[in-house]
């Protein structure tokens, strides 16, 4: 196993050669927020928002791996500002109704929002026409709360090994499928898994409801990133 | 514009548009911190002392729900007029909230569902009038955020807004100060 320094906002880290940048600042305990980014999954480099500077020039985070001499910086007020414009851009694109929301609290979009102070997104929201699919036997898909990170299609699949998410039409049409055939007799471990490996709440298992308290959900407290940056 | 009261009050208004009246009783929900807030300020128009009309000018007033309707507008662009300074008081002012789901829908299919075809219009609705009365407001194509309505200078989110962070805000404007927005209070919902 290779070692290499490299330089994370303005100090010398080493870490292992070829190491996700994502994962390599973690453990130098260097939040770079992420959103379609899931640990165990291969990055897409879907949604921007790790970008960094790496040697000056703006990169994925999650798609970069760490090598010997690399320049990183994570913070700058330019970065923060295009990251939460990122986070605004999502909130308009879709109808994202926090109040009715199951996953509310626990939601990494919402996170990423109250991280960034979003008050009301800059763009003017679309209202875009979606539709809600709960005819699925397990699994419940909410296309008004979906912002494509294809986290889903990239990290759940049956006891066959075959997907059960996939992406239908295309352009600003573009959605995520269910399977109906691979998904209708998954266990509930399996739909839990999709559940937990949507960032927000456009995957909800069926007859899951609320069970944790107002106050003691995953970002009541502490902002995202807290757990690698207090 | 002259606002502001002879012993050095600021003048407050508030307002419910297209709301549940939920942001109000948050904001009631400051409790005991309502007796140095009327030691600070001075309450015109508005549902908490039933003023019904502007008597004058205002330095804040606070919004609570989105434009369904034109009597929204009306009452939104008279505030605009009247106050220094708008603050959209939670998420339906801020983008419209439950009642913006309707838009998806057109208004024809929202207006036959609720006086023509729904399950419950027989008995409630025998004639299957569709109200259209100079008196009614008329209903907008959509519901429209208040900031796509008029300028509105703070927003405050959450359904309803944590009475802290109602509370901070108010006292920081108040004082001239720039709005803190703490993480426990800052929420959606």
């Amino acid at each position: 196993m290779a070692f290499v320094r490299f330089m994370l906002d303005g100090q010398e880290y080493l870490a292992e050669e070829g190491a996700q940048l994502v994962a390599a600042a973690k453990d130098c305990g260097v939040y770079i927020p992420t959103l379609c980014n899931y640990p165990g999954v291969r990055p897409k480099g879907a949604c921007r928002i790790c970008t960094v500077l790496v040697n000056g020039i703006p990169h994925t985070a999650c798609t970069t791996k760490v090598v010997e001499d690399m320049s990183v910086v994570t913070s700058t007020p330019e970065l923060e500002a295009f990251r939460k414009s990122i986070v605004e851009i999502l909130f308009a694109e879709g109808n994202h109704l926090c109040p009715i929301c199951e996953r509310s609290g626990n939601c990494e979009l919402q996170a990423l929002a109250y991280r960034y102070r979003m008050t009301v997104p800059q763009f003017p929201y679309l209202f875009p026409k979606r539709d809600v699919e709960a005819w699925h036997p397990k699994l419940i898909k909410d296309h008004n709360r979906c912002i494509l990170c294809k986290r889903c299609i990239r990290g759940i699949f049956n006891e066959e090994g075959q997907a059960i998410f996939a992406f239908g039409k295309r352009g600003d049409r573009l959605i995520i499928n269910i399977d109906p055939e691979t998904s209708k007799d998954i266990s509930d471990e399996l739909a839990q898994q999709a559940m937990d490996i949507c960032p927000v709440g456009a995957i909800l298992r069926k007859g899951k409801g609320f069970d944790v308290p107002i106050g003691r959900r995953t970002y009541d407290q502490q902002p995202i990133g807290s757990e690698v940056a207090p | 514009m002259s606002a502001g009261t002879p012993t050095g009050k600021k003048i407050v208004a508030t307002t419910s548009l297209a709301g549940c009246f939920g942001c109000h009783m948050s904001f009631l929900d400051i409790d005991e911190r309502l007796l140095d807030l009327i030691e600070l300020v001075e309450f015109n128009k508005s549902p908490l002392d039933d003023i019904k009309t502007f008597t004058k000018d205002c330095d804040i007033g606070l919004i609570e729900g989105g434009c369904c309707n034109d009597e929204n507008v009306h009452v939104l662009m008279e505030f605009r007029r009247r106050c220094k300074t708008l603050v959209a008081l939670g998420e339906c002012a801020i983008m419209g909230g439950l009642p913006a789901m309707r838009n998806t829908i057109s208004l024809q299919e929202c207006l036959d569902e609720a006086y023509r075809l729904g399950p419950t219009v027989a008995d409630s609705n025998p004639g299957r009038i569709i109200p259209c009365d100079p008196d009614i407001p008329r209903i907008l194509n959509r519901v429209y955020p208040c900031h796509e309505v008029v300028q509105i200078d703070y927003f405050l989110p959450g359904c309803p807004p944590n009475a802290d962070l109602i509370w901070d805000a108010l006292t920081s404007l108040l004082a001239g100060k720039e709005l803190a927005l703490e993480y426990r209070t800052f929420k959606y919902d």
